[in-house]
This record gives structure tokens, sequence and C-alpha cells, in this order.
């Protein structure tokens, strides 16, 4: 394997001072923590880029499968090294170059000296690199301007390093470095989506689920666990509350007219998350509303719900069309999981027409004569955790395949 | 019994056959269903897709499951032209295919499409140059097999994939029923044929199980219509332990590909020597380029029935140039395509190996027919 190092450029170069150095060292945490499988990963920071050290092509494949989905990093490139003499760099530019010898392209050779001592020029070896690589590959031309293919060569201290890939990182910001947020997770399209997008912006995330058997299935709830689990691919381990919520809807049933059901409903769910938001420290709660999409995310609707607390809702979907959040949800892989036919607790006790302008003074009038407090309480209390990524099950299919 | 007639069908593994009856008696469940047993049949379908996605290189979602190698060669025949009739009717295929394509195809015919059909050469291979002049602009379909069936000679698929993308839009099908986990098949997201067809029975997997897989999302009108099962294209119950168990076949094939063409080639090339001994007598159809697995060759004046037979009798198995066109009186049309001279024509064998023969197979059929040549055509031989 010719590749020996995975070089890492950093998102977000706006981010500057003691706030760059977190950035860096939550980036790497998390990288660690995203590669823990694979063994001690040896990674060198520097102020403005990565290094990890590739030590086999298992590693290599892994580290080129999953990179791509680490918030923090804006691009990175498999890096090969060599001697630092010009025979063993031209042989090397070369081979870097043979993944290019199906495709017609441009190239230019870019050099960058940081060993000022090494004794021949960046144009001189421009000159000779380029002429190795040109004489051997009659499909590919010069273009300094815009060319299809940089070759980077760096001259460092200890050997030379090689590169003529840039690969797309996911952007945003190191997971975990802007705090953390409450999640609602209904196993929905948006939801996923909308933590996501949190995510991307660093936050860290724990998600609750609202769970009302036996009216919702264990499918349902298993839905929201592995939906769970695949946020999880973004660098970060999260924690799923699952609130027990079948009394409490009984009662809201019993006690509030029809029209105005589901706006207490979603009250209460706001009142319990935030409870919850409490007792684990986190800063805010997330939604995947969308406005206008259905009856509870009008203007109205949220200013009812948003009533009961003074908590930030972040709401990162609310201008986004439906269509716009499906594109996402299938990027992210969690669209296929969403679309699974269950049914979650919101659709249990839904009446023909729920207003979709309730009044806050009307809806706290309704309220008024049930107390729910204790059963918010409880429903805190009783609720189950669980933690992904998950620990690997046996998998029952293996043999069969 | 030496089975040397693994081309027709092939004898199912045991580890499939395993796989078969558990998956029938632990997820019999409909995969559609939403219960629990549901969705773990439907899980374990998935996999199977996912596996077979990986070993053809392309997404999960463009692998859909049939039931075996002719529905998937009808559905792309049917479905791919009367999904693009606005690109227009003109289809090129050639003039060796299986009758799953060639059918499917005069039944288009009748119906307003213009068909072209490639010519072979001597040993079977169209020729690119012809391809390229056939090819138009309102050329919707292009059909070609990878490897031939009673002959084994090999089409370069890679080039005329070239030739279709860069000179039209057409989609171009292969039908890889004969190659698929004999031969590596070039086929994957980036380049290479749109659509392909397998079969399930060919590599020690069971009947009436096969697939069809894309490279990218396809135009295509579904054969089957109904439930709307493997995303509406192929409506049915997903038959599920069929689905399962040709995913591990093809991962068997697949792991033991390397090894099994270097023995097949070493047959080959061994029984191509020993056949050339018998000089004028011996026409043969198959050549050192061709598949390493099928081997096709005809003695003179003679009819393969009588061959067949006398092979039989020492307990080999083998067959005349195809299983399905064994049993028809006429020369098959791959063999009047290759234009081999007339006492030729009737005496096609074809021999075709698979897993489970052996070195000591070859020896025996090397035995049995130098003494049946004898038998037949005296001491000379």
């Amino acid at each position: 394997m010719i590749w020996k190092e995975i070089l890492i450029r950093y998102g977000e170069l706006s981010t500057k001072g003691r706030n760059k150095k977190d950035f860096i060292s939550r980036l790497r945490t998390n990288i660690r923590h995203t590669f823990s499988d694979i063994g001690q990963l040896n990674i060198l920071t520097e102020r403005d880029r990565m290094h990890i050290e590739i030590e086999n092509e298992e590693q290599y494949d892994v580290l080129m499968e999953r990179l791509p989905k680490v918030f923090g990093i804006q691009s990175f490139s498999p890096v090969s090294i060599c001697e630092k003499n010009l025979e063993d760099m031209k042989k090397l530019a070369l081979t870097v170059m043979e993944q290019f010898k199906d495709r017609q392209i441009t190239f230019k050779v870019e050099v960058r000296r940081s060993d000022k001592s090494f004794p021949l020029e960046s144009h001189e070896l421009q000159r000779e690199i380029g002429g190795a690589v040109l004489s051997k590959n009659p499909n590919i031309s010069v273009n300094v301007k815009k060319p299809d293919v940089e070759l980077r060569v760096e001259v460092r201290k200890n050997a030379i390093y090689m590169m003529a890939q840039i690969i797309q990182g996911a952007g945003g910001m190191p997971v975990g470095s802007n705090g953390k947020s409450l999640l609602m997770l209904s196993g929905g399209i948006d939801s996923p989506v909308a933590g996501y997008l949190l995510m991307k912006r660093g936050v860290r995330l724990e998600a609750i689920h609202f769970f009302s058997p036996p009216y919702t299935s264990d499918n349902s709830l298993q839905k929201v666990k592995d939906l769970a689990n695949e946020l999880t691919k973004f660098g970060a381990n999260i924690r799923l509350h699952v609130i027990p919520f079948t009394e409490i809807q009984v009662l809201i049933k019993e006690r509030v007219p029809a029209n105005t059901i589901m706006t207490t409903t979603r009250r209460l769910m706001m009142r319990i998350a935030d409870k919850v938001r409490e007792d684990i420290g986190a800063l805010g709660i997330v939604t995947g509303e969308s406005l206008g999409q259905v009856a509870s995310q009008t203007l109205e609707s949220l200013t009812a719900i948003n009533d009961v607390t003074n908590t930030p809702i972040l709401r990162p979907l609310i201008a986004f069309d439906k269509l716009e959040i499906i594109d996402i949800a299938e990027q992210i892989g969690t669209y296929e999981t969403s679309i699974r036919p269950y049914e979650d607790c919101c659709t249990i006790f839904t009446p023909a027409n729920p207003k979709t302008k309730p009044k806050v003074e009307k809806v706290n009038y309704y309220e008024s004569f049930t107390e729910f407090d204790e059963l918010i309480e409880r429903a805190v209390r009783n609720r189950e955790v669980y933690k992904f990524p998950e620990q690997k099950k046996k998998d029952k299919f293996e043999d069969l395949l | 019994m030496i089975y040397l007639d693994n081309s027709a069908t092939t004898k199912p593994h045991k580890e499939v056959l395993d796989t078969f009856v558990q998956v029938n008696e632990s997820f019999y469940a409909n995969p559609a269903s939403i219960h629990e047993a549901g969705v773990d049949a439907n899980t374990l379908l998935d996999r199977a897709r996912s596996q077979i996605a990986k070993i053809l290189h392309t997404e999960d979602k463009y692998v859909l499951f049939t039931a075996g190698g002719t529905e998937s060669n009808n559905f792309a025949i049917f479905g791919v032209p009367k999904a693009n009739t606005h690109r227009g009717k003109h289809i090129i295929t050639t003039e060796i295919e299986h009758p799953s394509i060639l059918e499917a195809i005069k039944a288009l015919q009748k119906d307003g499409y213009e068909v072209d059909y490639l010519q072979v050469d001597e040993t079977g291979v169209i020729s690119l140059e012809e391809l390229q002049q056939k090819i138009r602009k309102d050329t919707v379909l292009v059909s070609i097999m990878h490897v031939n069936n009673e002959i084994g000679a090999i089409q370069p698929i890679e080039q005329a994939a070239k030739i279709i993308h860069e000179n039209s839009r057409a989609v171009f099908h292969v039908d890889a029923v004969q190659s698929f986990g004999k031969l590596p098949i070039y086929f994957n997201a980036d380049a290479g044929p749109d659509i392909i067809s397998i079969s399930g029975h060919k590599i020690h997997g069971l009947k009436g199980s096969g697939v069809i897989a894309f490279r990218k999302k396809m135009s295509i009108i579904p054969l089957l219509l109904g439930g709307g099962q493997e995303s509406g294209l192929r409506s049915g119950t997903v038959a599920v332990p069929q689905a399962v168990a040709l995913a591990k076949a093809a991962r068997i094939a697949t792991e033991q590909l390397e090894k099994s063409m270097d023995k097949y080639r070493k047959w080959h090339n061994d029984l191509i020597k020993f056949l050339t001994e018998f000089g004028d007598n011996i026409h043969l159809l198959s050549t050192e380029d061709g598949a390493p697995h099928i081997l096709s060759f005809s003695v003179k004046d003679l009819k393969g029935e009588i061959l067949i037979n006398a092979l039989q009798n020492r307990g080999i198995i083998v067959s005349t140039s195809s299983a399905c066109s064994s049993k028809q009186k006429k020369t098959s049309h791959v063999v009047e395509a290759l234009k081999i001279d007339q006492p030729f024509k009737k005496g096609v064998i074809r021999l075709s190996f698979g897993a489970l023969n052996t070195d000591e197979d070859i020896d025996e059929f090397k035995k049995a027919f130098t003494s049946i040549m004898k038998e037949l055509k005296g001491e000379n031989y």
C-alpha cells in the first residue's frame, strides 16, 4: 500500500484563538472515538491541519469510508511518503498519479518546501517531477490555471510527502464543540434531519421519544432506536430517553375538548422534554418542526406549545420544504428507516379537525382543571434510557448468508 | 455419475440447501408484513440484497429478485423499450443470444420494433465495427450476452459498452447467466453495461431464483404487476428463501472464482489438446480464448445424441449444444451462426464444468471418449 498517512484540513477556518484550540482537540477526540474499533490511531495535530498515520490497508479502507461523515473536516487527502532525493520523488510521483491512468486529465505540480535547506528550489522540483509524470503518461497534460488534479509535493524535515486527491469532508464543526441539546425524536422523516443539522453545527445530542404502548408497537420503538443509532454515525454517542406516555395521553383525551387534544399533547410533551433537558444538563430542545407542515406547526400552534417553557427551542427545519428535508434524509441515510410504516403516539387520538390557530388563554383554561404535574414527574422518573451506538448483537442471519 | 453438464444446471451446494430449508423454517413470514416476523424476514431479505449488490458493485436498491434468468431477460427486453418509446424503436442484439432474449425480441418485432442482429465470426464473437455501424441515435436497447451458453464464446462487453454509450442513449443489457460466478464481470456503478441478468441454478444455487441488477436508476416498465414489491418493479411476494440461497451461492462462487477459473482453464486447455489429436474428425467450436467452463466440439458425421448415449452408458453426463434446444431436432441457431461445415453440424457436444468436478472426472471422460471413438470409427482412432 502506498498511502502512509491521511492529511485532514479543518472546516470553519474562521474560528480563532482559544476556540480554534478547542475545535482541534474536540475533532481529535471525535476521530479517536469514531475509529476506536480499529485500534489506537496515531494523530498529529497542527494549527491548520491534522495527520493520521496509516498502518495497514484495512485501516485505510475504514478511514476512507468514515471520514467523509465526521463533522469539522473540510477535506482530506491520502498521502504517500518517500526519501528526500529526486529519483525517489519522480518514482513516487508516477505511483501517486497511477490512479488517473484511465482518464484524460490536466494537472499541475504544487511544491511546498517547509524544509528550506533542501537543495532543490520549488520551481526546479516542479519542472523535474512534472516532466517525469508527463513523459510516462500520454493521457495527462498540464494546466496551471485550472487543473483537474493538483499533485502536491511537500518537502518536510524528515521526508517527502505527496498527494493528488482531495476528498470533500462533511464540513461543519466537531460534535460537542457547541454544547448539548435534547432532540425530540418522533420516528418521522424530519426529526432525524433536524438532529443531523444541529450536530453539524457542533451540538452534542441526546434524544427523547414518547412511547404509548399498547397503541404503538415495539416496532415503532425499534424504528426510533434505529434512527438514534444512525445519527451516531456522525461522530458521537447518543442517549435515547423513552417516556411512557400512554397514561397522559388517555387523560388528555378525557379532560380537554377534542379540537384542543393535539395542542395540549404537544404542550405536555414539551414540559416533559424540558424536565429531562434539565436533568441531563442540556441547554436547548431541538425539534423537526417546519412551518405550516401540519396543524401543530402553524405559528399560532408553535406559540401555544412554546408557552410552557423559556428554554430555547431550536427548529433548524422551520423554513425548509418537505422535499428539501427528504433530500437531506436520503443523503444521511435515515429516510429508509423513517418511512417504515409504524404509527407513533401522535396519531393515536388525533381528532378530525384539530385547531390550527389555538389561543394560548383558552388552552390554559382547558388545562387548568387537571393536575398534570404529578403525572409528568412520574413519566420522567419512569423513563427508560438506551445508549447508542449499540453494542453489537450476535447476527442471527450470518450463517444463512 | 460424472456430471459434466453444469451449464444446463448445477447441483445445489449443501450449504445453500441448508440455508433454503432454515429460512423456510424460521423466516417464512411475508417480508411486506409489519409484524415482527415480517420485519425479520424483510431484514434478512435486505441483507441478501445487499450482499449481491456488493458483489455486483452497485447499490442495494438496484438489485431485484426474479424467478430466474428467463424472467430477468424478458424483463429487460420488454421493460426498457416500452419505457423509452419517445427515444425510438430500434433494438440491437446478436444472432447467438439465448432464446429468452431472441423470442422476446421477436415479439417486439411484431409490435413494430426494428431489430438488427449482429453476426458472429467462426469463434462466436461479434464485431465491434459492426456494432459501431449499426448503433443509431434512436437505438433504445442493446442486448449482448456475456458468455454464450452453447460454445462459451466471450463477447467484448467492456468495449461494446463504450461504443454504445458514446454513440447513443441506448440502454445496454447483458445476459450474464452463463458468466456470473464463473468469470469476472465488468459491471459497476460508473461505466459498462446498464443491466445484467443472473440466475441462481447455474452457480450451485436453486432453480427458480434469479436477479436483475441495474447500474443506475433505470426507466423500465415492470413485467409483473400487483402488490408493488421490489420497488414496484417486480410484484409478487418476494421468495425470501430463494433470495437468501442465491446470495449465499453467489458469495461462495465469488470467493472461489479465481481458484475455479484456474481449474477449469487447465481442463479446458488439456481437453483441447486431447481432442486435437483426433485430427480431422473433430471440429472445436470453443476456442482457448473462450470461457474456461464450457467446451464445445463436434464429431464428423455423427449425431450428438449417439455420443451422448454412448457416454451416458459409461456414466458420464454431457449434452448437445444446449439443454433447451437438445430436445428439438433441428440444428441450434448458434451452431448455424458459426457457419461450420455440414458434416459437423449434427454432432455437437458440450462439456461444462462445475464446482464439484475433479481431475479424475476429466480423465474418465478422456478414457471413455477414446474408447467410444474406437467403437464407432474403428481401430484407427
